[in-house]
């Protein structure tokens, strides 16, 4: 910084004082200016790196470390925390519960979130309570919802087997079957998101100019072509951004497994985030908990990343 | 003017601040107390009361009862507060967590506070069955507060209705059979509308398996909580003979759910329930039908494994407030208090004297069910406990899981369980 400043100087020497002055002057207000910039970035700055940057690099650091046991701090182990977690099979049942859980909540939720939208978005008697209804799931807290489904899937005498035993079907367990607890919580997963994603979609909808509904009214196209050639594209932005949304939640929401099945039957419905609390809270292993931590990181930040800058530039913004 | 008016105040405040200064330093000691509620009833509305009549009789400390949720969360928050160097005086947590506590230097001994021969005669009133759980390499680290066994519950009137005695509950395992195949209920489509036994298989899978194995006369774990044996054979026999109930069609299929299944028996979709003797309480209010307590029915002996909270002190926490939690442990469990406190909750009272007390005499005459629990005691052993607690035993409740769910079978899962345990405790050994 001050030797490219030296230099000039000397290339300057001969020229007048007055110059010299006016350009320190310069300096100093651009100096000061700098200043004043960094000043009014601090706040937000220093909540960035103490809440974001720097546990994401203490938990790196964390795992490459084994948990320390009684106070004190972990000895260095490398890369042995990876090395568990690959030959941890409840981590791999994880994966692929998780895997199972986002590939179904993603599309069912957003198809569902479209199809209310496009609904409420008509103008049809009681429009404001079909709304609200819609958006109920996302303002109630998870776990008294979660409360909720755990009746309705009670075995014997919950909702969902008053149903069957009224429809004189056979009885089943839904919750404590390992064939169907995965599916179980899936569907409060679907319930709880499409009311909240409906919303975005909504609020694009109404954006949309009247004037494309009014002239494809008049060139006879039908009320699909419509949705499928005009409002379809013109919203894939939100769809970006629900998208974007839906495969974090799909990893992040976890609440409703504490209440429902924790994990079981025998880690039949366990998600990451689930997985990683046990490990984190219960079993007190804290390094392999920060190594589990990085992977999600990693992975959830390379699909954000591929949705940002992949998908991104097939979207046509307005 | 306004310049002397700030300085004035400003003296005033100081002034304000250094006497309230004094005042703390002569308030009585503030001493934090985690606790959790595992069962049904206004169990913080008790411990508040508790609270207050200790610090009553002790001015010089200030006990403050802070309700932390379930079990879990509690050792969650405890932990934690004691990682960021603010533990708390004293926490009750599962008994089955001292090695984890151990393990993370979190607590004292609690030998170091006992000093008069006042002090040695209270450890030593406790139930030995307690007490196993509470001591490993001949020092005590927990002192048994809310504890209790795992008992039968059965529906008296079922009973009657099934042709069975219902003054006395199945003895053996020949007996609940037998039994538990009369209770079962079908309509006329063949649906079972009544199970003849449930045995819960969420959370607590472990403790279950424990009612089954210790009637065989097997052990889960050894008593310095190192080694497992998981696939002993009277083990693997244990937990077929829970397989084959829900084969049989007299328990229900799947994984059954621990917090629900006090209410199956409620509502009659249970005839016998099989859980801790801490609901006794809850089902008392709420049945409406004339129900029976019993041991758990024996196999080769009888027995049940007891569970529940002790109360721990924690090392790191300032020596005087550690000493005034030592005093509060002692004093809610002299023989008067441990009686009212086994009324008002349903656990058992830790020690013989608190069965002898009036109060208790009394409430065993109106309600002889209550004391079924402290007959099982001779007989009981300890919860499964070992280091690295929580993730032995969830390898253990995943077994059982997947064994009641078919997917695997009972020696299989025991086989599996039991290796994955010892790689955990390897380096214990």
């Amino acid at each position: 910084m001050s030797s490219p400043a030296l230099e000039t100087d000397k290339g300057v020497m001969s020229a007048p004082l007055p110059s010299r002055t006016a350009r320190r002057l310069a300096q100093a207000a651009a100096r000061k200016q700098a200043v004043h910039a960094w000043l009014l970035l601090m706040p937000a700055l220093v909540l960035l790196l103490g809440f974001t940057h720097w546990p994401a690099l203490s938990t790196l650091i964390d795992s490459l470390h084994a948990t320390g046991r009684g106070g004190q701090s972990g000895e260095w182990v490398g890369l042995e925390n990876y090395a568990l977690m690959v030959d941890d099979p409840v981590f791999w049942q994880a994966v692929r519960n998780n895997l199972w859980f986002a590939a179904a909540t993603i599309p069912l939720s957003m198809g569902l979130a479209l199809l209310m939208a496009l609904w409420v978005n008509e103008k049809l008697a009681g429009r404001a309570l079909l709304r609200m209804a819609y958006f109920t799931p996302t303002v109630l807290p998870m776990i008294a919802v979660a409360n909720i489904w755990l009746f309705f899937y009670t075995p014997q005498y919950g909702l969902l087997e008053q149903l069957r035993g009224a429809l004189g079907l056979d009885a089943h367990n839904w919750l404590g079957d390992p064939s169907t607890a995965l599916a179980c919580i899936t569907l409060v997963a679907v319930w709880k998101e499409a009311g909240f994603f409906m919303i975005f979609y909504l609020a694009a909808l109404q954006t949309l100019n009247p004037s494309l509904k009014e002239a494809a009214v008049i060139e006879g196209a039908s009320r699909w072509y419509f949705l499928r050639r005009v409002q379809w594209p013109l919203l894939m932005p939100t769809t970006l951004f629900i998208l974007v949304n839906a495969v974090i939640n799909a990893f992040r929401l976890v609440d409703y497994v504490f209440i429902l099945t924790r994990g079981g039957p025998d880690n039949a419905s366990t998600l990451l985030l689930y997985h990683l609390y046990e490990v984190g809270f219960k079993f007190w292993d804290t390094g392999y908990a920060a190594a589990i931590t990085v992977v999600l990181v990693v992975v959830l930040a390379a699909v954000a990343l591929f949705q940002f800058f992949v998908l991104d530039k097939k979207v046509h913004y307005q | 003017m306004r310049r002397q008016t700030f300085v004035h105040g400003v003296i005033a405040a100081a002034a304000g601040l250094g006497l309230a200064g004094t005042a703390l330093a002569q308030s009585p000691l503030e001493v934090p107390f985690y606790y959790p509620v595992a069962v049904g009833g206004p169990i913080t509305k008790v411990i508040d009361g508790y609270a207050a009549d200790f610090n009553k009789a002790h001015p010089q400390y200030r006990l403050t009862p802070i309700y932390a949720g379930t079990y879990q969360e509690t050792i969650v928050k405890a932990l934690t507060a004691n990682k960021a160097g603010k533990a708390p005086a004293t926490s009750v947590l599962l008994s089955t967590d001292m090695f984890t506590l151990m393990d993370e230097g979190a607590i004292a001994p609690i030998d170091d506070f006992v000093k008069t021969d006042a002090d040695k005669a209270w450890l030593k009133g406790f139930y030995p069955a307690f007490m196993a759980n509470s001591q490993t390499g001949g020092k005590t680290w927990g002192v048994p507060f809310q504890r209790s066994t795992v008992v039968m519950y059965y529906n008296k009137e079922a009973f009657k209705e099934a042709g069975l005695n219902p003054d006395q509950a199945p003895q053996n395992w020949k007996e609940l059979k037998e039994a538990a195949h009369k209770l079962t209920k079908k309509d006329a489509s063949g649906k079972v509308v009544q199970y003849g036994i449930q045995i819960p298989s969420t959370g607590f899978g472990y403790w279950m398996l424990q009612t089954l194995t210790t009637p065989n006369d097997v052990l889960l774990a050894n008593e310095s909580g190192t080694r497992v044996m998981l696939n002993h054979p009277k083990v693997v026999e244990a937990l077929n003979f829970w397989v084959g109930l829900v084969k049989d069609g007299v328990h229900p299929a799947g994984v059954v759910e621990w917090g629900t299944t006090p209410r199956d028996f409620m509502e009659k979709k249970a005839a016998i329930i099989v859980t801790t003797t801490g609901n006794l309480t809850n089902i008392r209010a709420n049945a409406k039908f004339d129900f029976g307590v019993g041991q758990i029915a024996g196999n080769v002996r009888k027995g049940s494994p007891t569970g529940g909270g002790n109360f721990y002190i924690f090392k790191n926490a300032p020596r005087q407030q550690q000493q005034a939690a030592f005093e509060f442990a002692k004093w809610v469990t002299q023989p008067e208090r441990a009686a009212q406190w086994s009324m008002d909750s349903g656990y058992v009272a830790v020690s013989p004297a608190a069965y002898e007390t009036p109060a208790l005499k009394k409430y065993g005459q109106e309600f002889p069910q209550a004391l079924v629990a402290r007959d099982q005691l001779p007989v009981s052993v300890a919860e499964y406990s070992t280091h690295e607690n929580q993730r032995v035993t969830k390898v253990l409740n995943d077994a059982i899981q997947a064994a009641l769910n078919g997917t695997k079978t009972a020696a299989q899962a025991m086989e599996e369980a039991q290796k994955e345990s010892e790689r955990i405790l390897r380096r214990y050994k």
